[in-house]
């Protein structure tokens, strides 16, 4: 399949582990466990969970911030591992990341004409009237005045900052943009305005998003295909909206269950024993199956797996709800 | 769009200079930092002038006149043992300690802080290895070391110099790693790694701007240190060597004469004290104004009740906004039976010359047994409203300018400070949005559940320990008995929150103010204590002020609710009212801009432009600016909350078309 510019194998990272200095072993954190994602050219691939599900660390990997323990990661073809060891700089043009918190993405003692030149500077190697005329370019993008470019992040609100993170991930004209909850930390007016903005600018230099959120309804609304995942590894994953109009793990429906809908009453919690498991000690079966109200013994004896296609619908589950009569 | 939006930006930024007074006013403003930075400005004047003033030669001995008392005819200051002039040595040994103190702490500041700045950074094994080091360093007791240092090399004051130094950076290299392993996980210096920056880059670009005030501050502090540490290497004679003259061998020699000639130590000694001193009180300004912690207040101790000033506030009767069910008598009917009534509150923050109207004039009821929802965006006042019900906004820079809270038929702000605390806790307790940061985290919760019950009621440890095994249960926490011997971080978020809502259950408040409770929590657990909330409330007949800003939260919660914007409430009504048929722009824009689940064909309409800044509030409707409904008249002058009939109200002079059933 040649459109597919982003794919991960079996991709894991495990933190800590070792031994100490007198051979005890050290404990470890396995944050993922064997995630496969591709991503085709020009979609918007959404990627759900909660807190401690591995999503952030999953998309750290994914721009080089940090190496996976296991597994590799490809780019177009070329293998991410060794992009990083050769030339940082040729990954970075070709990814980029926004993070979750914009005003603590932004070095509170530079200016945003500092901190934008720098991509331009390194990665794209302009200076002098290019790079002042591409500054301006990129501000108009974002919607911003040029004038912004003399100021501080702290003169700026959370919905202005963010868009000066995007303009430095655009800076770099990346193909891909890894997102990390990009309107969490915003208001809900402003929140709109930014994914309106990510919309536009995906149309306009033909982007290609990975789109990270706990926010079920944002990722309903800007995905073109949707992975959840649970304790480390995607669960179910689905093409358009198939995922919302009948989910076929029983996490996926319970994280729809659980989302508060203006207008609506009556959501059903779940009983009080809802916890991730030991991160440290992961079971041995289906990680899902302490809290889940349909587990048998199969599930907790062996982690069920699926093949996850770039078109089809899989649940990573022994017993996937069926269609709803 | 970007019309509202750069108005505000335009008038933010002269503003924040007054707002936020200079480094240097704030260092006149500390009385004995000001005193410092005179005294100390006076000797390096005069240590600099020294070689121009008319003083005779320092090192020349005249016998004759040895051991003049001060005041003597031609010497000032007096003659030593050798009979040399006391204050000529006494400037050019004050050039030379001020000279050696200072170029040591910039000589340990720079390599200090190059180690510190170097294994913070790049930790691991780096950071390991040079840590070690540095800890070997400082095994040893510093003065035997300098004394080591300088048996090596020889005596002299380069070589004390080196000594001081070394023994100091230790110091330096240890503050700056701190401060940079904090900020090295910050994402900007993610951001400038993807920035296509390489490591020397970030560390001089990045890292080096954001630890120069820390070092800046250990600077400040430790160069009074070195003079100290300078004079007495001197004083036991590895300093200086004669007959160059240097605080400390002046006090040195001064030592042998002190029961014939007082003056020869007492000179020297006053000096070193004198300098000393005036470093160590502008270092400590200087650290007061650097240092981020107390810049923001911390030293400021907040007062137990916020201020409460009244004076300018001329009644609810004249404040228009408080009738929310249009006649005055259908709006006691409705309030009579009020657990909590609000009227006219006002909320202001005074810093600098600005005042910043957080709260302006919100007025509403909460029923018995009801939830009243209040919700905005972040800045809208509706935080500042629920801490201010009981006087718990930090004063200074909070004030209550106005308004009554009504508990039960009582003025909160007429009520004594032991009375309001009674309350606290008691018949109105607290649940905040980060369980995290509002549980101690050196106290298991069961203790801190102990401390919330006997603060309000005379009972043993065991059956208030008892009773908070119970209220863990009430909340729904599997094994409370164990659990209650857990300590905060040993408990999951959702759990956490559990315990938070346990603590203000812990007296049977008739009132819950709840701020924003499930935002920091994972859906599947906010599910959870929405429906533990819904079934508490149930039970007991708590009545609650739920505050958040999601429309989805409300419906599932909330009987009525209120709409906050810049300060004002904007619409009231049931919940049903206001989310089916929302009469303000805002509301409605509001309601519209929130992706909604399963309904993807909704277009997401986004708000243009920002809210106004509560200290610069246009005369008419706050919102005048992002609305497309805004006429002349909405800013023309102050707008009323009307009523629409059935409780629903809407602060509005072109409201959306509402129907009602």
């Amino acid at each position: 399949m040649p459109d597919i510019v982003l794919q991960t194998r079996d991709l894991v990272r495990v933190f800590g582990g070792g031994r100490t200095l007198f051979m005890g072993k050290k404990p470890s954190v396995y944050a993922v466990r064997g995630v496969d994602i591709a991503v085709r050219k020009g979609e918007t691939l959404g990627i759900v969970g909660e807190s401690g599900c591995g999503k952030s660390t999953l998309a750290r990997m994914l721009v080089g911030l940090d190496r996976p323990s296991d597994g590799d990661i490809q780019l177009s073809g070329a293998q991410l591992n060794d992009l990083l060891s050769q030339d940082r700089h040729a990954l970075s043009r070709r990814i980029q990341y926004v993070f979750q918190d914009p005003i603590s993405s932004l070095n509170p003692r530079k200016l945003i004409r500092e901190t934008l030149s720098a991509p331009l500077r390194y990665l794209r190697n302009l200076s002098g009237k290019a790079l002042e005329d591409r500054l301006k370019e990129l501000m108009d993008c974002v919607n911003l005045r040029p004038e912004f470019l003399d100021r501080y992040p702290h003169e700026f609100s959370g919905g202005q900052a963010q868009r000066i993170g995007i303009a430095r991930a655009l800076a770099a004209e990346p193909e891909i943009i890894v997102l990390d909850e990009p309107v969490s930390a915003l208001d809900v007016s402003v929140q709109a305005q930014v994914l309106n903005l990510l919309d536009d600018l995906k149309a306009r230099f033909g982007l290609t998003y990975i789109f990270i959120s706990h926010d079920l309804s944002v990722v309903e609304a800007v995905s073109d295909r949707v992975a959840v995942m649970y304790f480390g590894r995607v669960v179910e994953q689905a093409a358009g909206k198939a995922l919302f109009v009948e989910p076929r793990h029983p996490y996926t429906r319970l994280l729809l269950d659980s989302a508060p809908v203006p207008g609506k009453r009556g959501l059903q919690g779940e009983e009080a024993n809802a916890e991730l498991p030991d991160p440290m000690a992961p079971p041995p079966g289906c990680a899902f199956a302490p809290r889940c109200p349909y587990a048998q013994d199969d599930c907790r004896k062996k982690i069920p797996d699926a093949d996850f296609g770039l078109d089809n619908h899989a649940a990573a589950c022994f017993h996937p709800l069926g269609r709803m009569a | 769009m970007s019309n509202p939006a750069s108005s505000t930006n335009m008038t933010i930024k002269p503003r924040k200079r007054s707002a936020r007074p200079s480094a240097l006013k704030l260092l006149a403003r500390n009385h004995l930092a000001l005193m410092g930075a005179v005294i100390f400005a006076g000797v390096i004047i005069l240590a600099l002038i020294t070689p121009w003033l008319p003083l005779v030669n320092p090192d020349a001995t005249d016998p004759a006149n040895r051991l003049l008392p001060p005041l003597s005819d031609g010497h000032f200051l007096g003659t030593d043992h050798l009979g040399r002039d006391l204050l000529s040595r006494l400037l050019w040994g004050t050039r030379v300690s001020l000279a050696v103190g200072i170029s040591a702490s910039l000589f340990a500041a720079f390599f200090g802080s190059a180690i510190g700045i170097i294994s913070g950074y790049f930790g691991g094994r780096t950071d390991n290895i040079m840590m070690r080091g540095i800890d070997m360093v400082m095994a040893f007791p510093y003065i035997l070391l300098a004394l080591a240092i300088v048996a090596a090399l020889g005596p002299g004051l380069m070589n004390a110099l080196y000594a001081i130094a070394v023994v100091n950076i230790p110091f330096f290299a240890r503050n700056i790693r701190g401060v940079t392993v904090g900020i090295v996980h910050r994402e900007f210096v993610d951001s400038a790694r993807l920035s296509g920056k390489g490591h020397i880059r970030i560390l001089l670009s990045e890292i080096l701007p954001n630890v120069m005030p820390v070092i800046v501050i250990t600077m400040s502090t430790t160069v009074g240190w070195m003079i100290l540490e300078t004079a007495g290497l001197s004083f036991l004679g590895l300093g200086a060597q004669p007959p160059q003259a240097d605080l400390g061998s002046m006090l040195g020699e001064g030592r042998k004469l002190i029961t014939t000639a007082l003056h020869l130590s007492a000179i020297p000694g006053g000096m070193i004290f004198v300098l000393v001193m005036s470093i160590n009180l502008l270092g400590d300004g200087i650290r007061d104004i650097l240092d981020p912690r107390l810049k923001s207040g911390a030293l400021a101790r907040p007062a137990p009740v916020t201020r409460i000033d009244r004076s300018t506030w001329d009644g609810p009767a004249h404040a228009g906004s408080g009738h929310v069910n249009g006649q005055p008598g259908a709006k006691r009917d409705a309030e009579k039976g009020a657990i909590l009534s609000v009227e006219d509150l006002r909320t202001e923050f005074v810093l600098g010359d600005d005042v910043y109207k957080a709260v302006g004039g919100v007025s509403f009821h909460v029923g018995r047994n009801e939830c009243v929802g209040l919700v905005g965006e972040s800045g809208s006042g509706k935080s500042v409203t629920a801490l201010s019900l009981l006087g718990l906004v930090a004063s200074p820079p909070g004030t209550i300018a106005g308004g009554r809270v009504m508990l039960d038929g009582r003025d909160v702000f007429d009520m004594h400070e032991q009375e309001i605390r009674a309350i606290r806790g008691g018949r109105a307790a607290y649940v905040f949005q980060d369980p995290l940061s509002t549980l101690h985290p050196l106290f298991s919760v069961g203790d801190q559940l102990v401390e919330a019950i006997r603060a309000h009621n005379r009972v043993s440890y065991k059956e208030a320990w008892q009773k908070a095994v119970e209220l863990l249960r009430m909340v729904r926490i599997p094994n409370p008995e164990k659990r209650a011997d857990s300590y905060p971080h040993q408990l999951s978020g959702g759990m956490r929150q559990r315990v938070g809502i346990a603590m203000a259950l812990a007296n049977e408040p008739e009132l819950i103010i709840a701020d924003e409770p499930t935002t920091a929590l994972d859906v599947t657990v906010q599910a959870q204590i929405l429906k533990l909330m819904n079934n508490l409330r149930e039970q007991h007949g708590t009545s609650v002020l739920f505050i958040t800003h999601d429309f989805g939260v409300v419906s599932e919660i909330c009987d009525r609710v209120a709409v906050m914007y810049a300060g004002q409430i904007v619409e009231m009504g049931t919940t049903q009212q206001v989310l089916e048929n929302p009469a303000h722009p805002y509301t409605k824009r509001l309601i519209d801009c929130v992706p909604r689940l399963g309904e993807t064909a909704r277009e997401i309409a986004a708000i243009p432009g920002l809210p106004p800044a509560v200290n610069d509030l246009p005369v008419g409707c706050a919102f005048a600016d992002r609305c497309d409904r805004a006429a002349d008249a909405c800013r023309a002058g102050a707008i009323d909350l009307d009523p629409l009939g059935d409780g629903h109200a809407v602060r509005c002079i072109k409201p959306m078309e509402v129907r009602h059933a």
